[in-house]
């Protein structure tokens, strides 16, 4: 596939449709168009320009502070509730900016689903944690549906064996692990178009992980999926996409395959082989 | 955006309104009490009225005495009061550990609670009666039973804020625990300590309830501690309880006196204390 | 002495003598002493709490030797016969301190959601601070205004408002001079409000930011986020409500001027009431006789074990969330 190249180190932009994306849908989901982020007066994001397919897995990786974090959270719009932030460029989702004076932010939450890097179960039991987001948005008056749905998110999440009896017990009082998944399952309930996740096995032992891993696999069939990991193995066991970031720049985006045998830029060589970072 | 989605945004929209409204009414309180307190105040001030000391209804008279009483008790208060506190608050930071430190800060915090009326009950069984008559002495001890466990907590947080790595570099110079402690620890929190210290003088001038059978009042400047002794407070008290619209009016200034002192070391610490941030 | 301990080499181990080294685990004598001063500080404070429950308890002998637990439950309040019952005092106590709280508690909370949820920080700073003030105020200032402003105020235009609309409840029946409950009530509402909201806000603050952005994330709007950080910060907000209790429950002054002190039951929020402690304010200097005095004392000795019990639960509930610096007559 040609690929635009410029001297090296700095810009590179992959405009064409990516490998995976005729296995998976043409649509585009996401199309972002030099998106520039500011912190106060710090930039932190140079000009990223990136589409993402519909049902499939991207990778974000780079090393600690390239910005990856800081850009996921511009695609659901939780960056504003940093003060002193600044947005320019576009962000479309589904051809519709995002960023555009106007937009519903909570709708947009609502479509576009988050899940964090540390799990944050809200001190409820784990029933209503998982219904939280179809109780707010009022998705059903039915008591038996919103159980089926909860239901049916644990069963995505791959939890619901583990927590079927227990289900008005403390969400606290789940192991980090499950917790985590609780987490997925919560999002997951109200049937976000995308999943936004930061890291989300960062703080998980192996097991754990690999169960994760597991479910994200599972999950790219319905959900198109953002996952920042700052794991290379972990990108590549997972995504069928990877973009590499570095000092808030978009270095290379490809297929993972080729990512990591073959990247395109030198930059992205090197980090994968582990020079720097 | 469907309906429910409508009265989920007014709703929030609407509490947001309520929340502001309420801090809105608190800080309207405040200024009309202020405002009230300065303009009801402001007619009767003069130099006569706060250096005489009181007449009989119709012959003017002043506060003079109660201005000096009150500061008498102030220093005897703070004389006793702000060394027990900043020791005890020495002691909860630095020694005392373990269970015999938890119930001695049990203590202290049971200090904290207590009624100011239950202490002046206290002080007079074990001062006036014994003495069989008020005094400026009893008065001090009951300000300053109050002032203690103000001191000790504000004294204790802010010897706790001196990071660790000061103590340990001094005893690493081979200086023993109390030369840390003096010569190193409480001079660093010693702003903190101060700005304590000015809240807890605020915070006891302006008791009245304590001083009624302590120091009971009088009409003449002070003599002697072994003698009762005037304060504004009391003499506030006694004046709008009273009769004679002449006494209110003198009430009403001698507040605006007390507010006077006691807002300015208020507004004094705030400013000190937001210059270290 | 250093050239001593040079000369010694390895002397200065263990050189203490016994008893500093069982004061001062470095055996050093400054620090014996340092300890031991320190130490006699600190049980100063338990000697005087323990000094002040047994003053109490011995000065009230005389009326808990004469009236026993009838004291608790007897309405009647005669220096005269030498009949002396608590009830009336302990249900002005509680009846304006509720009120207190149903009037204070959801502006504090809706203060402290504003500061820390709503408002930019330039504005929650200077307006935290003015919301502070108002525990500055000292209690006999507040009992003043609340005589000449206050109380005229509700005289004219609330108690008449109150009466034309509710007056078939008894709470609201009977004759309005504005002096009474229901001011006591308010004026003790204005006085706990700053204290309740700056704990609330502190016990906000300390929520941490994953829960609110898990909440958003999930599509919440802002109220529905403030519901979450609620849910969060509950048990420090009942600590923060105990607290407001038991400062209202000991206030003195302020109540004293505007609750009427007439030592009655009565179901009439206009009617005049009288609390504990402005019994105590009001009548300690003129009671004649040593059962009277025993009486009152006995009262105090009342109001210290409920304060004790009231802060005991609030402390546990909010812990070491009151322990901020700065801040006017917090928690205090």
């Amino acid at each position: 596939m040609p690929v635009q190249t410029e001297p090296p180190k700095i810009q590179i932009r992959d405009r064409r449709p990516l490998r995976g994306a005729d296995e998976a849908g043409t649509a585009k989901k996401v199309a972002v168009r030099d998106l520039n982020f500011f912190y106060g007066r710090v930039q932190a994001l140079h000009n990223i320009s990136i589409e993402i397919p519909e049902r499939i897995v991207m990778a974000f990786i780079g090393p600690s502070g390239c910005g990856k974090s800081t850009f996921l959270r511009t695609l659901n719009r939780m960056n504003d509730v940093i003060p002193g932030t600044r947005v320019a460029g576009q962000v479309l989702i589904d051809d519709h900016d995002i960023y555009a004076p106007g937009t519903d932010v909570v709708e947009l939450r609502r479509r576009v689903g988050m899940v964090f890097q540390k799990s944050n179960p809200f001190p409820k039991s784990i029933f209503d944690n998982v219904a939280y987001g179809l109780r707010i948005n009022r998705v059903t008056s039915s008591s038996s549906e919103l159980a089926g749905r909860v239901e049916q998110a644990l069963k995505d999440a791959a939890l619901w064996s583990e927590v079927k009896d227990r289900l008005k017990t403390s969400a606290l009082s789940l192991s980090g692990g499950q917790q985590q998944r609780l987490c997925i399952a919560r999002a997951l309930a109200i049937r976000p178009e995308v999943l936004l996740m930061d890291e989300p096995a960062s703080a998980l032992d192996p097991i754990a992980t690999s169960k994760i891993e597991e479910l994200i696999f599972d999950l790219k069939k319905q959900y198109t999926i953002v996952i920042v990991t700052h794991n290379m193995q972990q990108a590549a066991r997972v995504s069928d996409t990877t973009a590499f970031f570095l000092l808030g720049k978009l270095i290379e985006v490809n297929s993972t395959e080729k990512m990591f045998t073959a990247p395109n830029e030198k930059l992205t060589e090197d980090y994968i082989t582990g020079r720097f970072g | 955006m469907n309906n429910s989605d409508y009265i989920r945004r007014a709703n929030s929209a609407f509490m947001t309104a309520m929340t502001a409204l309420c801090t809105l009414l608190a800080v309207g309180a405040l200024l009309i009490i202020l405002s009230h307190i300065a303009w009801q105040g402001i007619g009767s001030l003069n130099f006569q009225f706060l250096t005489d000391s009181p007449r009989p209804v119709g012959e003017g008279g002043g506060i003079g005495n109660a201005i000096i009483g009150s500061l008498v008790l102030l220093l005897l208060a703070s004389g006793i009061g702000l060394p027990l506190g900043i020791c005890v608050g020495v002691y909860l930071s630095e020694i005392g550990r373990g269970r015999f430190g938890g119930a001695v800060r049990f203590i202290v915090d049971t200090l904290t609670g207590i009624p100011s009326i239950v202490t002046g009950v206290f002080v007079y069984a074990i001062l006036v009666l014994p003495m069989k008559h008020f005094s400026a002495l009893a008065g001090g001890v009951a300000l300053a039973l109050i002032m203690v466990p103000i001191v000790a907590r504000t004294t204790e947080e802010m010897l706790k804020l001196v990071p660790h790595s000061l103590r340990e570099g001094a005893l690493a110079l081979g200086a023993p625990q109390w030369r840390v402690t003096l010569g190193v620890v409480i001079p660093a929190a010693a702003p903190g300590i101060a700005t304590g210290a000015m809240l807890a003088i605020a915070r006891v001038s302006g008791e009245t309830a304590p001083l009624l059978f302590t120091a009971f009042g009088s009409r003449f400047f002070p003599s002697s501690l072994n003698e009762p002794i005037a304060s504004l407070t009391v003499q506030i008290y006694n004046y709008a309880i009273s009769p004679y619209d002449e006494w209110h009016a003198q009430a009403w200034a001698a507040t605006l006196v007390l507010m006077t002192l006691v807002l300015s070391i208020n507004i004094v610490v705030r400013i000190l204390t937001r210059k270290k941030f | 002495m250093s050239a001593v301990r040079e000369n010694e080499g390895l002397a200065f181990v263990g050189q203490g003598s016994t008893w500093r080294r069982a004061l001062s685990p470095t055996g050093n004598t400054g620090d014996a002493v340092f300890r031991v001063l320190m130490l006699g500080v600190a049980l100063l404070m338990v000697g005087i709490v323990v000094a002040m429950v047994a003053a109490l308890t011995a000065d009230s002998m005389a009326s808990i030797r004469q009236f026993g637990f009838g004291f608790l439950t007897s309405q009647r309040w005669d220096p005269v016969k030498g009949d002396f019952g608590a009830l009336p005092f302990i249900y002005g106590t509680v009846a304006s301190s509720l009120i207190a709280l149903l009037i204070s508690v959801p502006f504090s909370l809706g203060i402290a959601i504003f500061l820390v949820e709503q408002a930019p920080h330039y504005i929650s700073r200077p307006v935290g601070f003015l919301v502070e003030l108002l525990a500055a105020i000292p209690s006999v200032v507040y009992g003043l205004w609340g005589i000449f402003v206050l109380a005229p105020f509700l005289r004219n235009y609330i108690d008449p408002a109150l009466a034309s609309a509710f007056g078939w409840l008894p709470l609201f029946k009977g004759q309005i001079t504005g002096i009474g409950l229901l001011t006591g009530g308010i004026i003790l509402a204005i006085m706990v409000t700053p204290i309740i909201s700056a704990v609330v806000r502190d016990v906000l603050a300390a929520v941490p930011g994953s829960q609110r952005e898990a909440a958003l994330a999930l599509g919440a709007t802002k109220w529905e986020m403030i519901r979450v950080v609620l849910v969060n910060g509950a048990p420090g907000i009942a600590g923060a409500v105990i607290l407001g209790l038991g400062r209202a429950l000991g206030e003195t002054m302020a109540v004293t001027m505007v609750i009427g002190n007439r030592a009655q039951i009565s179901p009439s929020l206009f009617d005049p009431s009288y609390t504990i402690a402005s019994a105590i304010a009001n009548e300690f200097t003129e009671a004649t006789g040593d059962l009277y005095l025993s009486a009152l004392v006995e009262l105090g000795l009342i109001l210290f074990l409920v304060t004790f019990i009231v802060n005991g639960i609030a402390r546990v509930l909010v812990w070491n969330v009151t322990r901020k610096t700065g801040g006017v007559g917090r928690a205090a």
